[in-house]
């Protein structure tokens, strides 16, 4: 036991050996850069100069006033919403479908719903960028279907729900897995006592099933939220913004502004508002999901 | 419900499941048919398999993306960056939930709220402080960085664990004589084993996927891991399919057998990950 009446010395020598690294990497690569961004917001630094010009809050004055950004926000928003609802319904669907033994190969269907999940979303934009510009197009162009015998990568209307598609197929499994965890824990008794009193599926899914599962769903809507405001990797390797920046999210607009603008103050103040904006959507999403949990 | 309605709805079940199933491997299944063929045969019908099961796109690929030197970084600095996470913060935790200086609860408290701060908002000013010191465009530095990303959700899952082992064990090793060092190498961390497999399986699998902290950190092209240089390769080689094709699938069978060696860890792992946070 780390005894407690020691010495101050020995105390600090027992923190250093035990949380010394720790202490010093997470103060050196978050906290430090996280102090220093914010500092960088009131500074119109271009990346070069040695020398900070102090602005004040112009830098988010900036940011408010600029309609590409808040276009990219909404466009990532939609993104979001649709991926959110999608990802959660066909994620429960297939977990609700995969329990309980209704199906034969069980195991073998979950996996390959799960799959996409682990590999890299850059591998993941560049297999699918080969789907939508190639085979799809293919398919089109033989059978004679008008939908898509152009690549909806190149098409404004369209890009962004390959987005969307991609998304869907990279979380659905992952989202299903926790579902899966979920529904195990859900007590038999309930559901048989459901069935006896004469629940139809339908009403034991709606009245039993899904107010237990609002924990589940807490999860997954929050994961599947921070992912999709901070994707990058399914966007710069699948449409990389394109075309026209109609399907730059924001992620990829703050790297544009600090890393290729060179405008390293507002980029900073783009990605702090961004991170503001989506801690508060979480926060509400927490506090509502919880209001609607059940007590057991 | 009837005998033969229940008999239709399970054979309407079935199809959709496979027809989804299908739907959702069949990506995977492209690209690995069309890796084997020339970009004519792509070109003229991706849907048909290879006239011949050649392996020369894969071996063009091999040497020109340069697998072999990228395929290490990623190991080096996936294993180092894991191991390094799993011990440090293992030992943060044992002292967190051990002792009650103030000092340990603020800093624990700064730790869990860091983790919603998204990557995003930290990376400018992150590369503007290494940039300035000259220490990116290494290994080790992006191996220091996973460290101190990967160290807050490491200690408040091994924090939870810890302060539910009785602490006796411990008070008994101390008479008998053990350092507190070797009171946590020899007692304390053997019994973290579970948590630390599931740490490391969702830490392998973010680190080794990773692209934008490592995008930013390695410039020079040795230094690159596999997905920058699939990445890049993608870019050279834009419309040599074949070649395209078959560099997919090199970076994508390492991690299909990852997963099928530990599956049921994994999917441990990443439900006890999620539930988690």
């Amino acid at each position: 036991m780390l005894a407690a009446e020691k010495r101050f010395v020995d105390k600090l020598k027992t923190y250093l050996v035990f949380a010394g690294p720790t202490t010093l990497v997470f103060i050196t690569v978050i906290i430090l850069p996280f102090l220093f961004g914010i500092y960088l917001t009131l500074t119109s630094w271009d990346g070069i100069s040695k020398a900070y010009t102090f602005v004040g809050l112009a830098n988010y004055a900036q940011v408010i006033r600029d309609s590409a950004y808040w276009a990219s926000f909404l466009r990532t928003v939609k993104y979001v919403f649709f991926t959110v609802l999608i990802v959660n319904s066909l994620g429960f669907a297939l977990a609700y479908a995969l329990t309980g033994n209704k199906v034969l190969g069980q195991n073998l269907l979950r996996t390959g719903f799960f799959v996409p999940n682990l590999i890299g979303g850059i591998i993941l934009g560049l297999v699918w960028r080969f789907i939508f510009s190639n085979v799809l197009v293919y398919l089109g162009r033989t059978f004679g279907i008008s939908f898509f015998s152009y690549s909806w990568l190149a098409n404004p209307n369209k890009a962004l729900w390959t987005l969307i598609i991609v998304s869907v197929w990279q979380y659905s499994g992952y989202m299903m897995i926790i579902f899966i965890a979920g529904l195990s824990n859900i007590p038999h008794e309930l559901v048989e006592a459901a069935t006896i009193d004469g629940a139809n599926g339908f009403q034991r899914l709606r009245h039993i099933v899904l107010p237990l599962m609002v924990p589940s769903f807490a999860v997954t809507v929050f994961l599947t939220i921070q992912r999709g405001f901070m994707v990058y990797d399914v966007n710069l390797a699948l449409t990389d913004g394109g075309p026209f920046k109609t399907t730059q999210l924001i992620s990829m607009h703050v790297y544009e502004k600090a890393f290729l603008a060179q405008q390293y103050g507002v980029g900073q103040a783009q990605a702090f508002l961004l991170f503001l904006l989506v801690a508060a959507i979480s926060l509400l999403q927490v506090y509502f999901t919880k209001k609607l949990e059940v007590e057991m | 419900m009837n005998k033969a309605l229940r008999c239709i709805m399970s054979v309407l079940r079935h199809l959709v499941l496979y027809g989804l199933f299908l739907l959702f491997l069949a990506p995977f299944l492209l690209v690995l048919t069309n890796s084997f063929k020339s970009r004519r045969e792509i070109l003229s019908n991706p849907f048909g398999l290879p006239s011949t099961w050649s392996l020369s796109n894969f071996v063009t690929a091999y040497r020109r993306m340069g697998f072999a030197p990228a395929f290490m970084n990623s190991l080096l600095i996936t294993v180092l960056s894991v191991i390094g996470i799993a011990v440090l913060s293992a030992m943060t935790a044992y002292l967190f939930a051990r002792t009650d200086w103030r000092f340990n609860k603020v800093l624990f408290f700064a730790m869990v709220a860091s983790m919603l701060v998204p990557f995003q908002a930290i990376m400018i000013p992150l590369v503007r402080i290494y940039g300035g010191l000259s220490l990116l465009n290494s290994r080790w530095i992006l191996i220091y960085m996973y460290l101190g990303f990967g160290a807050s959700f490491a200690v408040f899952l091994y924090h939870g664990f810890i302060k539910s082992i009785p602490k006796e064990l411990e008070e008994a090793a101390m008479i008998d004589g053990c350092s507190e060092l070797q009171v946590f190498f020899k007692i304390v961390f053997p019994l973290l084993k579970s948590v630390t497999l599931s740490l490391i399986i969702l830490d392998v699998l973010w680190i080794w996927n990773d692209f934008l902290l490592p995008s930013l950190v390695l410039i020079s092209a040795q230094n690159r891991t596999l997905p920058l240089t699939t990445y890049y390769f993608h870019g050279t080689y834009t419309s040599d399919y074949g070649l395209l094709m078959a560099a997919l699938m090199l970076t994508i069978i390492p991690v299909i057998i990852f997963y099928s060696l530990l599956q049921k860890h994994i999917i441990r792992g990443v439900v006890e990950g999620a539930l988690k946070l």
